[in-house]
């Protein structure tokens, strides 16, 4: 290939979109290593802290777009103290600074200053795109900076993030000049937004595609935004309350059907069931229904609902659908690939509605189901051994059993067979969360089956050391590994210290490993960050490396310690 | 704070643990399991919960559990919002059935409709067709034939209007509207 000139094998390597092809491509020889950072546009970034922005602009002078997550996921669950870290500040700093084109980024767990949006908002002219997911620390201020400033957005999408809503004037800062947005979602905003700026928005944005509304955008409003913008493909329904024989209703109805192109539905933030009828039109067409916020829709209403919609794909349901409602779920969404349960009531664990039935059922009628996150009050190994047989094809099995060592209770054993009926028959596994009671057999027999496993979470498990070297030892495709509350203590953790460079990160948290563990691990492995997050500062004052270290979480970097780590955070 | 940090959370889940267990029973370790290794588990043949296991049949409810630090594992962001959607529904709609002495049926109205006294007495009058009269603390409701009672949680027979309405509504389990004789002795006072 030496003899084709550079502008052929860019041409080539433009079909090539995975990272992972392109990182693989960028291996081959030095001529291609060059051509492809000169033509690569995309960059995904999975931990922060394993290089630095200087490094990545150095490399790929032609970044348009970069994607990055900073928090370890346990911080979702809050294991992971505020200000641990994952700033946003300094990369876009040092993006601003340099001759990059930035277009899109897409950050996750990743604290975002109201700062940060400003210098983001003013830094980069095409500036087209930003999604943040389960980010935190800005404001709807840190917002208006981007509506006013980015001349060019098209997508504006916030998941999940804890907002300081200082109560919207930032939908007016949108110019009216603005009219090339495709994608709006703020639904996770608490506040107050204005009405009339919301409506005029969407007047003007003939392309707009994907629109989240949040609670305080009422029905009337949604009617005239509905009517104002019927090629939408994606809908999140704010408030859903109204009085059934009003004239606002049927005024919703009328444009709930002109919305013909409308496949993705979530939010009903607030919801009064006996109205569900008016979306019964567009129920036919839709790939992915999210009622994970709507706990006023249960019962009969919720079955209903759910009969309409056979073209599913991915569905996102509370648990007070219960295992009969699943049962409906089998029989209609034939073409479900992913579904998510969640609680309801998730501290009272007697509470929970849904059971092994459910899913057994959801197993068997659904055939081409690939992806699940279940969330029970109970599961057996004959269940999980069914599912295993029905759906051999799942890609990400999570399983959260409420109370997290609760044993089958028919027959009083651990899970270790049912999960591991699971890992034997899903060839294709990628992602595993366990729960339940579970020994050391369940490991091994993850290590001996579970091939292309990318990521593992485990909570509550295990017997001895044992368990986590069947782990390290089997899944060679391991990348990340989330352990809390479990037996492994030094020699698990030392065995096999080159094992943590080929993974991105190691996180655990309540187990038996010592400082003298930690710090023999940072010792060996100079390219790998060990953190001791300390909050009561106990490491302080007691240095005695036979210390149990509450949270250890260590990750690969190129670029050594971090700078930005609070007082709790001790990096070997 | 002695020994290891990670034994400090044990000693703490222990001593805000609600258990209905029988005094003498070890409580379920529900922190640390390495301290329980499988063979001790099948000797005693009786599952992870030890000697419990022969209270703990499918009929006994589970001991309400202290909660864990990051358990169930959903994201923050999600908990918050099951926290304030439970806050807001809580009750839900205050339902109590409403007697007029003299009327051949009861109604029912929900509470939670209304901001305040006026407004439910209104809303009474206008159900039963009828004119309640100004309230006074000094004499209750005068000007009427009426007054507007309310059992509460005691089983007592009040007057509706002397305690505030956030009260009123949380401790009313019925209305009935008095008439004539009975009614003139209420609004008299003791």
């Amino acid at each position: 290939m030496n003899y084709f000139p550079d502008e052929v094998l860019e041409h080539v390597f433009d079909f090539i979109t995975s990272h992972k092809d392109r990182n693989s491509v960028s291996l081959v020889c030095k001529s291609w290593y060059k051509i492809e950072r000169y033509s690569r546009q995309r960059v995904f970034i999975g931990n922060c802290y394993s290089i630095s922005p200087e490094r990545l602009i150095a490399r790929f002078p032609g970044l348009k777009s970069l994607t990055l997550k900073g928090k370890p996921h346990f911080a979702d669950f809050n294991l992971v103290p505020h200000d641990w870290g994952g700033f946003v500040y300094p990369w876009i700093e040092a993006l601003a600074k340099s001759r990059i084109g930035l277009e899109e980024l897409r950050l996750k767990r990743m604290v975002v200053s109201d700062e940060s949006l400003e210098l983001l908002s003013k830094s980069f002219v095409n500036f087209k795109s930003l999604v943040l997911v389960s980010c935190e620390g800005f404001t709807t201020d840190g917002l208006a900076a981007i509506a006013a400033n980015c001349r060019f957005l098209r997508e504006l999408d916030l998941q999940e993030n804890e907002v300081d809503d200082h109560r919207g004037h930032w939908l007016s800062c949108f110019p009216e000049s603005c009219t090339s947005l495709i994608s709006l979602n703020f639904a996770c905003l608490r506040g107050e937004v204005n009405l009339g700026a919301l409506e005029r928005l969407v007047s003007r944005s003939p392309n707009l595609k994907s629109l989240r509304l949040n609670r305080a955008v009422p029905l009337d409003t949604l009617q005239k935004l509905l009517m104002r913008a019927p090629q939408l493909v994606d809908l999140g329904i704010g408030s859903y309350v109204h009085d059934p024989f009003s004239e606002a209703y049927n005024k919703l109805k009328i444009a709930i059907q002109r919305c013909k192109s409308i496949r993705s539905l979530s939010g009903f933030l607030e919801v009064a069931p006996h109205c569900m009828s008016a979306i019964y039109p567009i129920c036919g067409n839709l790939t992915f229904l999210n009622l994970s916020y709507a706990p006023g829709l249960h019962g009969n209403k919720l079955m209903k609902l759910i009969q309409h919609c056979r073209k599913l794909q991915r569905l996102w349901i509370l648990d007070c659908i219960g295992d009969k409602g699943l049962g409906v779920v089998a029989l209609t969404c034939k073409e479900l690939q992913e579904l998510r349960v969640f609680p309801s009531d998730p501290f009272e664990a007697g509470n929970a509605a849904v059971t092994e039935e459910g899913l057994v059922l959801v197993s068997a009628g659904c055939t081409k189901l690939n992806s699940l996150l279940y969330f029970c009050q109970q599961m057996t190994n004959a269940a999980l051994i069914t599912v295993a047989k029905n759906c051999p094809n799942f890609i990400r099995f999570r399983l959260c059993i409420l109370d997290p060592i609760k044993p089958d209770p028919v027959t009083n054993q651990p899970l270790d067979e049912g999960f591991g009926a699971i890992v034997q028959s899903c060839k294709g596994l990628k992602r595993l969360s366990l729960s339940g009671l579970l020994t050391d057999q369940v490991f091994l027999y993850i290590g001996m089956y579970a091939e292309q496993l990318e990521m593992l979470s485990i909570a509550f498990a295990a017997d001895s050391d044992k368990g986590m070297l069947y782990v390290l030892n089997g899944c060679k495709k391991l990348r990340k590994l989330e352990i809390r509350d479990c037996p492994f203590g030094d020699s698990a953790l030392l065995e096999d210290v080159g094992k943590y460079e080929t993974m991105r990160s190691l996180w655990m948290s309540s187990c038996e490993v010592t400082l003298g563990g930690c710090k023999s691990v940072a010792e060996k492995m100079p390219t790998l960050n060990v953190e001791i997050i300390d909050e009561s500062e106990q490491m302080e004052f007691n240095l005695d490396d036979k210390q149990k270290v509450d949270k250890m979480y260590l990750y690969r970097t190129l670029v050594g310690h971090r700078k930005d780590a609070p007082e709790y955070v001790w990096i070997l | 704070m002695e020994g290891s940090v990670g034994y400090d959370n044990d000693l703490n889940l222990k001593a805000t643990e609600l258990r209905l267990g029988l005094p003498g029973t070890e409580p379920v370790s529900i922190v640390r399991r390495n301290k329980r290794s499988l063979q001790q588990v099948a000797d005693d043949d009786c599952g992870v919960n030890g000697c419990k296991s022969d209270d703990q049949n499918e009929t006994a409810p589970p001991p309400p559990k202290a909660q864990i630090v990051g358990w169930p594992p959903i994201r923050s962001y999600r908990k918050n919002n099951i926290q304030t959607k439970k806050n807001e529904s809580e009750g839900g709609g205050i339902y109590v059935k409403v007697s007029m002495d003299g009327a051949p049926y009861l109604r029912k109205i929900d509470l939670k409709v209304y901001s305040g006294y006026p407004e439910l007495l209104q809303a009474i009058e206008n159900m039963f067709k009828f004119t309640i009269g100004e309230y006074s603390e000094r004499e209750g409701y005068k000007g009427s034939d009426y007054a507007p009672t309310y059992e509460d949680k005691d089983g007592d027979w009040m007057l509706v209007g002397d305690v505030p309405w956030g009260m009123f509504i949380t401790s009313c389990k019925r209305l009935r509207i008095m008439k004539g004789s009975e009614a003139r002795g209420l609004g008299r006072g003791v």
